[in-house]
């Protein structure tokens, strides 16, 4: 089963009449994009969109989503299937992305835990965000909505601005072809390999509005753990609905774009075997966490692993989650590696983590979210930078002319437990 | 030419030309420029700085005296404007290790002027001044002074002109047990599968997080009649007075609020709300019981199950409050409770 | 935080989802909750059977508080 991912790669962006790609511009028909976004959806009220490109004085605030355009030009099913395109398995076949640009979602804020991302200055190391080429859209929602449909209705019309970005991808010849290959792993049994057998165990967030992830368009709260091929992510079979905190939130773009898979990949055959992934949620009940990881250790067992890649999102209770994972799977044999976060504490004085178990003797970090940035003023706001006090990683008083000051935590992705960016702590 | 930096040294009764134990109750005391080892530290700290006072005190009377010393030896400290303070070394001497860690501490909190001390990694000052004084590693014994100095003047001489200070290894000091964050050379997902190929081959690897051990505190012994106790309540749920009026944090609080219910039977979705930011708040804010049971509890109380409910209940945001934090709040909490008289707490979490 | 509020001399009794955090921590009375975002309710029940929940939830941490116990107890 193989999935050939053709990288276009986008210089720039702008506005004009007609939405198509042309010498590695992406001209964008703004009312259409507007209304394609809007979809049929009476729950919108207003789409507004900008364009924020790296090293302009812009700061978006808040962002709820960021999505990759991309589109599937041959093989089944549809981008975002289950909640685009249909429910076909999708991660075979030829799609193409527009490497360098996302639909950032923006608007009225939701929730606390939306975030912030700097094009330049200060902020802009933090979040890969900052490098892309981002079509921002503003979206309010009616009065009197619930947030449930408010969380949705931003949710759904990212993913169709993105899919119609997408489009413009189809006919392009990409810059170059990635190849990823998936073989049926009880097969390989037997094939006389002694490269270690590695298994992703993907955690994903589950835990209510604002804190939910869908797979084909299927609520992870009620998804017992399962396998996926690796590159159904490629094609938006994974989407963000939560705004966890901003720092670690896997935003839409981060699941497309799976570090730890295409690591994998890039190493299978070479020093190691990939040989599966698999999915478990993260929910609010011990039984149900203590029922997943359960479930998904057999799993990982049953695919023959020597080891682990445990990653997961947010902090606080998943962090139990991630270290019941640890527990049983080094409980039966499979040695660990796990990708997280801490939350050390402004001075980094502080326990980094919920939960521990001494069996997590790997562990990569991403960083202290707490630690405190000062971000310079920006010439264009896009959003509202009075939600700076609210967000997660802000508090009253942040706000001044200097510049806010805020943690890590509201930079959409700086610490990011897939292991997307370069940031990491160590102890002094 | 740039004016020479002022340098105080704090030494105890024996480094400090006082006598030996039978002088450990010595109280604090002044005396003009270097004395002791603090003439090597003076030759050490070469022309920038001065040693213009040092501060004595008998090790016995500071363990035994421990706030009026630390108050006693900053207001000295505070009369001679130094620049920088040295305190010690102590070497492995308990007492000793202790008070200049307090000191030290007292300085930079409370002064905001960098001190510098000097201990042996078992002394058990260390453990507990670790985190928030600079602690220059030591030899066990005096043995050890020229290279203590050393490190102590170079360290305390770019804390005072401002320079930024490397890792312990570098710069010679014990690690604060602190999370500092860097930019590493390769993502985090290429650092973690290059960790666990090294793990499964059994080669040496280097976990980026060692896990903790926490503390312990023993059970305290059962409530004896539960129908006479005052009881209170702490939350980390987030549970606070609709509006939220003390703003406390969605995440990451920076507070705790304390909120009078005593005129009330329950609490309602008009009355109050969650401020915790780290799960859906739906459930929370129809109905906040949810959270906080003030309505089961009042019911107790009306039918004498427990002896009365305490008029007020804290409420803090758990949600990324990290553990030291929390830890601090709940210490505060305590005092204020024990000086209500409140004998048993309920603490509801999500 | 009932670690501390214990070694201020104050029995403390936490009720909790995530109960092994609370373990890790180190709290000597647990007692387990229903769900994070309603630890002591649940919406799926009528009012009155969420009340009756709810006491005899807040009954077990009075339990607990009453019960001598020589390490950490979940209830």
């Amino acid at each position: 089963m193989v999935l050939e991912l053709g990288q276009i790669p986008i210089k720039d962006i702008d506005w004009g009449r007609k939405t198509f790609l042309e010498n590695n511009v992406l001209h964008i028909n703004r009312e259409e994009l507007i209304e394609k976004a809007r979809g049929d959806d009476s729950r919108i009220a207003s789409v507004r969109a900008d364009i924020a490109k790296p090293g302009e004085s812009v700061r978006i605030i808040p962002v709820k989503d960021v999505i990759e355009p991309r589109v599937k030009v041959e093989g089944r099913g549809g981008m975002f299937p289950g909640l685009i395109s249909g429910v076909e398995t999708v991660g075979e076949g030829r799609t193409h992305v527009l490497r360098g640009c996302a639909v950032v979602t923006a608007g009225q804020i939701v929730g606390f835990q939306e975030g912030l991302i700097d094009m330049s200055g200060p902020g802009a190391r933090y979040s890969f965000f900052s490098k892309l080429l981002n079509v921002v859209l503003s979206m309010d929602v009616k009065d009197g909505l619930s947030r449930h449909e408010h969380e949705e209705a931003l949710r759904l019309a990212g993913l169709r601005a993105a899919v119609y970005l997408g489009e413009a991808g189809r006919s392009a010849k990409p810059d170059h072809l990635e190849r990823f290959e998936t073989r049926p792993s009880l097969k390989t049994k037997g094939s006389g390999s002694d490269l270690p057998g590695v298994v992703y165990l993907y955690m994903l967030l589950s835990q209510g509005l604002l804190h939910d992830t869908y797979l084909y368009g299927q609520d992870m709260k009620n998804v017992l753990p399962t396998l996926i091929m690796p590159t159904e992510v490629m094609d938006g079979a994974v989407v963000s609905g939560n705004c966890v905190s901003a720092c670690d939130k896997n935003t839409t773009y981060h699941h497309q774009n799976n570090p730890v898979i295409h690591e994998l990949f890039k190493r299978n055959g070479i020093d190691l075997r990939f040989l599966g992934t698999v999915v478990a949620n993260c929910n609010v009940t011990l039984q149900d966490k203590l029922r997943s990881a359960e479930y998904a250790a057999k799993l990982v067992l049953l695919l023959g692993a020597d080891g682990a890649v445990i990653t997961k999102e947010g902090f606080g209770n998943p962090d139990a989650d991630a270290m019941m994972y640890c527990a049983g799977l080094e409980g039966k044999g499979i040695r660990t590696v796990m990708i997280t976060d801490e939350f050390a504490g402004v001075d980094g004085a502080s326990q980094s983590l919920a939960d521990t178990t001494p069996q997590a003797d790997a562990v990569v970090s991403t960083g202290n979210a707490n630690e405190r940035i000062t971000l310079p003023p920006m010439e264009k706001v896009i959003g509202d930078i009075r939600v700076v006090e609210k967000i997660a990683g802000g508090q009253s008083g942040s706000f001044s002319e200097e510049g806010i000051t805020v943690e890590l935590q509201t930079i959409t992705g700086a610490t990011n437990e897939l292991g997307f960016e370069l940031l990491s702590a160590r102890g002094e | 030419m740039a004016e020479k930096m002022k340098a105080v040294l704090y030494l105890n009764q024996f480094f400090g030309q006082i006598g030996a134990e039978d002088k450990a109750d010595t109280q604090p005391l002044i005396k003009t420029g270097p004395v002791g080892p603090g003439i090597l530290f003076q030759e050490l700290l070469g022309p920038e700085a001065e040693i213009t006072a040092t501060v004595v005190c008998g090790d016995n009377y500071f363990a035994e005296h421990m706030e009026e010393a630390t108050e006693t030896v900053l207001a000295i400290i505070r009369d001679c404007s130094p620049d920088l303070v040295l305190a010690g070394p102590a070497f492995n001497a308990g007492r000793y290790g202790i008070a200049c860690g307090a000191v030290c501490a007292a300085v930079t909190s409370r002064l905001g002027i960098p001190a510098v001390t000097g201990m042996f990694p078992e002394n058990p000052g260390v453990e507990l001044y670790r985190k928030t004084v600079y602690i220059v590693e030591t030899k066990g014994t005096t043995a050890g002074m020229r290279d203590a100095a050393g490190k102590m003047s170079r360290l305390a001489l770019k804390l005072a002109k401002g320079e930024s200070i490397g890792f312990p290894a570098e710069e010679g000091y014990l690690p604060r047990g602190l999370r500092r964050n860097y930019f590493a050379r390769e993502t985090g997902a290429a650092r973690a599968i290059t960790m666990l190929l090294r793990k499964l081959k059994g080669e040496p690897f280097l976990t980026e997080y060692p896990m903790p051990v926490f503390d312990r505190v023993a059970p305290l012994p059962p409530v004896e009649r539960m129908n006479e106790v005052t009881l209170a309540f702490i939350t980390s749920g987030g549970i606070v007075p609709r509006g939220n009026p003390d703003r406390i944090e969605s995440s990451s609080a920076s507070r705790y609020g304390k909120y009078d219910i005593s005129a009330l039977q329950q609490l309602t979705a008009e009355s109050h709300e969650t401020a915790h930011g780290g799960y859906d708040p739906t459930y929370a804010n129809e109905d906040p019981n949810r959270v906080l049971p003030l309505d089961v509890v009042r019911d107790l109380e009306r039918e004498g199950k427990i002896g009365r409910l305490h008029p007020y209940y804290y409420a803090t945001v758990g949600n990324g409050t990290s553990v030291a934090r929390a830890g601090q709040f709940a210490r505060e909490i305590a005092q204020d409770l024990k000086s209500s008289g409140v004998q048993a707490v309920i603490i509801t979490s999500t | 935080m009932a670690k501390e509020i214990e070694r201020a001399g104050i029995p403390a009794v936490h009720i909790c989802t995530i109960v092994p955090i609370s373990r890790t921590v180190g709290a000597n009375r647990i007692v387990p909750a229903i769900a994070i975002p309603h630890p002591l309710g649940n919406p799926a029940k009528s009012r009155e059977e969420e009340k009756l929940l709810r006491r005899a939830l807040v009954e077990k941490a009075l339990h607990a508080l009453e019960t001598k116990i020589e390490e950490q107890t979940v209830f």
